[in-house]
Formats: structure tokens, sequence, C-alpha cells
């Protein structure tokens, strides 16, 4: 591994600053759990992207979630959404009160679940990428050739290269190289990333999660910086293919269809969500039983409004820069969606990178 | 803030610190209590008290009576006592099973047995259907106290070793993996036992052994946490050297646990002087509850309260306490 | 997002799987990878198999991995990789 460090400060040495975005959640944990960030060239910063799920769904989701529960669905999620918080409570809070809502691994189990109860009503808060929403639209595939009716989506599903894009065309994003999402491309392919060289110009490299994968990745992206090229390197040729996984492709075009959709902090991006398709509308808990408007109580809090989860997750302020970081914004009564999520970039500095073990 | 117990108050982590400093200790103050260790140390006595609600009842490598017994008795051996009496509280509910009590039973008096303590007093009380889950076990326990031994964290400085007497997250693993769907194979069960014996002869060789903890509830994470804390030190792990079995790191990515975090219910944390390590760790290695002992780190004097962690690549990251409930996460 | 692991593929009954990873078993769909043959190793997300791992660039990584750790070059692989 020392080999691979030691190219990476050859490669850095005589260059600015240069700022790297990992988009994926899963990679910014990976990275603060391998203690990479400390063995990186000083001048190499490594800078968190919008790619936690979790993190970028907006308040009013967990605010619908929250009150189907109280209509006495059984509410079946990721255990990473329990305790995200909403305008004003969690998923925890209201299985505390008495909700029913069960921590599932796969869409697989909450169908389970609508097998074994059925006088009951499910809801599976389908959140996720690319990655994630095809096990989603499997799921209810497999709901319908099984004539299971009491299985609901709610679903807010994101894509990830309209986010990129959208990134890219704000000017205050400064960014110098992309470490691509891998298991994103598993299902989309690399070269669904490929405008991202060839529009922008942007160095990239498609990675793996091992420690070693990420420092290959990271070399690669280097290593175009330090010959002036641009493309998408895919240093995860194990799982990942140029075209991706053209099967789970077509089931999810076959349930969903694109929208635009409403990222926590950057607003509404266009093209990059996910929205039923007319034909599953019967799996649709929002078309099924429509809920009334957000009523007023749920206006945020005032400390929402102080919170700065949108410009940590473009990349453009660092957690520590926000004024309720570590503060009135913990893991614990966490105020930004960032801090809650095990993958979120707040929640990781929090945990591993905003203080330093001196030896 | 919640204004309801959630799950995560009962997890071990930083919400059951938090419920623990506000409300229980304000409340009961005193100077035996705040030492906080597992048991409580009064003249020459140990006393310890435990409340068992595991799911399934039955687990591989132990059930509820086992695990009640084991847990009071190692409360007790980690504050420096021998452990002799015990007391069972058992709360049933209405409906449960007559065969499942006496397997229950007959197993807690076998483990009592092997770690030569007597179940001295006890109670029953039966509730209604649905006002309990099956069974609840309350053990406390009473020991006497090792002349010589003082386990504080006041006897904790910088250059002394951490060690653990085996392989990690094996106890949690048994317990989610049936959960979550998973099998396992037969050799991966929870490692429940009673670790007095294995004590006692750590401290015969030794008997200033600054520290010793079962990790419990919360993990090594946890428990480490709170020795930093405590004698204000920093302690800094070596990854490469943590025992873990393959299949506990096999749940560990499937599910997305660390396994720094995941509940023992038969592992000690011992930190002891640097000259008597080799000397310890060979009379645990003599032990079948000891066998795969291994030295994971250090104590240091920089960093005070933090726990860090040495990685493959030579970079260090916090080891933070946990911050609750363990749940599945594929993000 | 995206917590995904490689595991080995050992029954396949319909479209239900049961892969293996470090001696821990489950089942796994095999829905969205219908192409998946008792044997591969496949990567698992949310329960269900999503692609199958290439043995063949397994075997390429490896190679560069013990060479960042100081093993003498492998020629053969380098030159594909």
């Amino acid at each position: 591994m020392n080999t691979l460090i030691e190219k990476l400060a050859r490669l850095a040495a005589g260059k600015g600053r240069l700022r790297l975005m990992e988009v994926c959640g899963t990679h910014t944990v990976a990275i603060f759990r391998s203690g990479i960030r400390q063995v990186l060239p000083a001048n190499v910063e490594l800078v968190s992207g919008p790619g936690c799920p979790v993190c970028v769904t907006c308040d009013d989701y967990i605010d619908k979630a929250i009150a189907y529960a109280r209509r006495d669905f059984i509410i079946a999620t990721f255990g990473d959404m329990l305790k995200v918080p909403g305008s004003r409570s969690s998923l925890a809070e209201a299985q505390a009160a008495g909700a029913d809502v069960r921590i599932v691994y796969s869409p697989l189990d909450a169908l389970q679940i609508a097998e074994d109860n059925p006088r009951r009503s499910i809801i599976f808060l389908a959140v996720g990428f690319e990655t994630t929403a095809p096990t989603q639209a499997a799921t209810v595939l497999a709901a319908r050739a099984r004539g299971i009716k009491n299985l609901f989506m709610l679903s807010a599903q994101k894509l990830v290269p309209p986010a990129l894009r959208f990134l890219l065309g704000d000017a205050t994003a400064k960014v110098d190289g992309f470490l691509l999402p891998g298991h994103v491309a598993v299902v989309t392919g690399a070269d669904a990333f490929n405008f991202l060289a060839t529009e922008f110009n942007m160095p990239c490299a498609v990675g793996g999660f091992a420690t070693e994968e990420i420092l290959i990745a990271l070399t690669s992206i280097l290593e175009q910086i330090d010959n002036g090229r641009a493309e998408v390197a895919n240093d995860y040729r194990t799982v990942v293919t140029a075209e991706g996984n053209v099967a789970a492709q077509k089931i999810l075009s076959q349930v969903y269809t694109v929208t635009d959709a409403e990222w926590r902090g950057m607003g509404t991006i266009p093209a990059s969500g996910l929205k039923m398709r007319d034909e599953f509308a019967a799996f649709d808990i929002e078309q099924v039983e429509p809920l009334p408007p957000c009523p007023l109580s749920l206006v945020p809090s005032p400390l929402k409004k102080a919170c700065r989860c949108g410009e940590v997750l473009r990349g453009l302020v660092k957690p520590i820069d926000c004024p309720l970081f570590g503060k009135a914004c913990q893991p614990l009564h966490a105020v930004g969606a960032c801090m809650v999520s095990v993958e979120g970039v707040c929640a990781a500095w929090f945990k591993y990178g905003g203080q330093h073990f001196e030896w | 803030m919640s204004d309801k117990i959630l799950m995560a108050h009962g997890a071990g982590g930083k919400l059951s610190a938090q419920l623990l400093h506000e409300i229980i200790l304000p409340a009961f103050d005193n100077a035996i209590l705040h030492e906080l260790h597992d048991g409580a140390k009064i003249g020459k006595l140990a006393m310890t008290t435990d409340s068992y609600v595991v799911r399934p009842i039955f687990f591989r490598g132990g059930d509820i009576g086992k695990l009640a017994v084991c847990g009071t008795v190692n409360d007790l051996s980690v504050t420096g006592a021998i452990p002799k009496w015990l007391s069972v509280g058992v709360i049933l509910e209405e409906g449960f099973d007559f065969d499942a009590l006496k397997k229950i039973v007959a197993s807690m008096a076998a483990v009592a047995h092997e770690a030569g303590v007597q179940i001295v007093t006890g109670d029953t009380k039966v509730v209604g259907r649905g006002q309990a889950d099956g069974i609840f076990i309350n053990t406390a326990g009473v020991g006497e106290l090792i002349d010589g031994v003082d386990i504080s964290a006041k006897k904790i400085c910088a250059g002394m070793k951490v060690l653990v007497s085996g392989t990690l997250g094996d106890h949690a693993t048994a317990i989610l993996a049936g959960r979550h769907g998973l099998e396992l194979p037969e050799s991966v069960k929870s490692d429940c036992a009673p670790l007095n014996g294995l004590i006692r002869e750590m401290l015969a060789v030794e008997p200033k052994i600054a520290m010793l903890r079962d990790a419990t509830r919360g993990g090594l994470a946890a428990v480490l946490n709170e020795i930093a804390t405590a004698a204000s030190v920093g302690i800094l792990l070596d990854e490469e050297k943590i025992p873990v079995r393959r299949e506990v790191r096999g749940v560990c990515d499937i599910l997305g646990f660390d396994v720094l975090e995941l509940a023992n219910e038969g592992k000690i944390v011992a930190v002891v002087p640097s000259d008597s390590c080799e000397k310890i760790l060979a009379v645990m290695h003599e032990n079948i509850y000891g066998k795969d002992a291994a030295l994971i780190g250090e104590v240091v004097a920089t960093s005070a309260g933090k726990v860090g962690l040495r990685t493959s690549i030579g970079g260090v990251r916090i080891v933070d306490m946990p911050a609750g409930e363990l749940v599945p996460r594929i993000c | 997002m995206c917590l995904a692991y490689p595991a080995k593929v050992l029954r396949i009954d319909g479209e239900l799987a049961t892969v293996e990873r470090a001696g821990v078993k489950r089942s796994a769909s095999l829905m969205l990878l219908p192409e998946a043959k008792v044997g591969d190793y496949v990567l698992i997300h949310a329960g269900f198999a999503m692609q199958v791992v290439d043995e063949r660039e397994v075997q390429i990584r490896d190679a560069l991995v013990a060479e960042m750790n100081g093993a003498p070059r492998t020629v053969e692989l380098a030159g594909v990789s």
C-alpha cells in the first residue's frame, strides 16, 4: 500500500490545492474508517458530495411517513431512516409513541410482512439511488405477480448523474475531480458518467470501497490531473461494466419513470428523481391514500433554518463551517440530516474526523 | 429531544449514558455509586445487579438464564471480587411455556455450578399476556473483594497495555443473524460464559491489573471510551491485532455493523502494567475462555478521553462511543 | 448509499438463490441478475444480486494490490491493467 501512497504524493507534489469530491456516502464512511485522510498529501482535500440518500431526502418525506404511521399503517424501512429528523420528529420517536415501524434489510422483507399480515397495510419507504431503486421496482413486480395488494411504496428515489450535472453548473462549487460511486455504477454503468469528462472536462474514477480500491481510484484521478486529461477511469472493473446492469435498468424503467425531484439543500433538480408509472398506481401510497397538505404545526424549527446541510452536500462548506456543528447539532440531537445518517457527511466528521487522535 | 424513552436509551451508548447522568445519578448520588463500575465496592464486599430481556430467549451458545447468571458473575469478577451469592428475580408472561422455564432454570443451575456460586434468594412474578415478552430475569450478586486488588480507573497510566480475552462480536452475531435471516455455521455461537475463573487466574499472576471490564452492550467501543474518560487517558488500538472471527466480519459486512460496537457476553478488556503483559496473556491462553486473548493496544498520555484505532494503512481514526441501537443499514 | 458485498452462489431455486459470504449464508433474489449461475460470486445489495463479480478482474486487482505492498510485478497481469 505504501508504494501507492508514495505515488499519490508524487502526483500531488508541486500542485496547488486539489479538491476531490467523493460522491458516495459509503465512500465517505470507508475513507474515514480506513484512515485514508491522514495519509493523503497535504494539498489533496477530500470533500463529500450529495451521495447519502437519507441526507438528501427532504423533511416533508419523513413527515409523510410519520403521518402514515399514525394512520395505522405498518411502516417498513431500512434502518438508516429510523432516526432522521423530519420537521418536528423522527420515525424512532413515532415508534416510541406507538407506531408500528419495522426495520428491514431488503424490500423483499416488506413483501413478506405484507404476506404475513393480510389485514394490515404496509408502506415501504422507497429511498435510494440507482443501486437501490431497482430492488424496489423488482419488489413491486413480485408483489403484483403474487397478487399482494397490501404493500405500498412511498417513493423518493434519486438519480446521481443529474445531481452531479447540477453541482457543476453551480459556479461556487470548486471541484478538481470526482471519485464516482461504485455501486451506483454497477447499475448505471461507468458510461453514464462520461458527460463529466466530455462536457465538463472533469477527471473522474469509479472506485470500489476497500481501502486499496479507494487509493487506486484516487491515484487515477491525480494521474489525469497530472497529464491534463479528463476521462472516466473504471477502477472497479470487478463489478462495474461500461453499460451496467441492463436487466436492472429495464425493471426500473418498467415500474418507474424519471421526474424532477427535490433534494435537501439543493432544491429541485430536473430529471433527478423517480415516480411510479400510472400502471402501478395501486402500489403508490400517495395515489391510493393521499395525505392532506402539510399542516402548519410542521413549520420547521428556527434551528433548522441555521442548518447548512445544503451547502455541505454541495461541497461548498465543510461540516465544521456550520455554526450548529458539534454544538446544537450532534448525532444524538441532529438538526440536519447530514448529522443523523451514519453515512451523513456531518456524522462522519463528528464521529471520525472533527477530532484528531494525537499520540 | 424526545420526551419518551427510545430503544437507544437501553443500548449502552450515548443515550444510556445521558439517562444515567441526568436522571439516575442525581437522584441516588453517593460515593459508592459514583465509581460507576460494573459492581459496587462496599467494605470487603462487592455487589451488582442486572436485568436480562434478550430475544430470542434461546440462542446458539446459551439462553436468557445462562446470560443472567454469567452477566452478574462477570460484573462481580471485574470489580476484583470472587462471586459468591446470587439472587434471581423472574417476571413471567401469562402463557409462558413450562418446558421452556424448566430449561432456563436448569441452565442457570448448571452455569452457577460451573462458576461456583449459589443462588440463595429469589422471586417470581407473573404478569398478564402482552405485559412482558415471555420472560425477564433480574439477577443480583454479592462477592468478596480479593485482598491486594484494586480495580480502579485511578490506577490507569500511560504505557499500560490493553488486552482483550478473545474474539469480539460473537454474542451479538449469534443473536442478530437469526433476526436478519442470516444462517451461521455451527462454529459461531454466543460467547456467553462465566469468567470468574479466568479473572482470578489473571489477578493471581498480577494483582496490580488496573482495570477489568466485560465488553457487553456497546461492545469494545463503549467500554474503552468509558475507561478513557474515567481515567483521563487516551487509548490507541491496533486494528490488525483485534481478534475477530471471519464469520463475524462477514455479518458486519452484510448488515453494515462495526464489530467494535457489537455486544459480547464472555469477553473482558483488561488494562495491565506493561511489564506483566506477557505473563498475563500466558495464563489467559491456558484458560478455555481466554485462549484467543490478544494484546490490542496501549494507554497514551495524549488525547485524554479519546480512543484511537491505527488502521492497516497507518492512519489513526477515532473510535467513538456508539450512538444507539444497532440497526442494519444498507447505505 | 449502497453497502454491497460479494458472495458466492451456492444454490438457485427459481428467482431465489442461497449465497454465502465468509461462512454466513442468506437468501438473495436473482430478479435483477437472471444470468447468475451456481458457483458465481455476485455482488449483493439490499437482498438482491446486482452483478456477477468478474473473477479475472479480481485477480488483476489482487495482483496490483500485492505489487503495491511490495510483491514483485506480475508481468502478464500488469500488461492487462
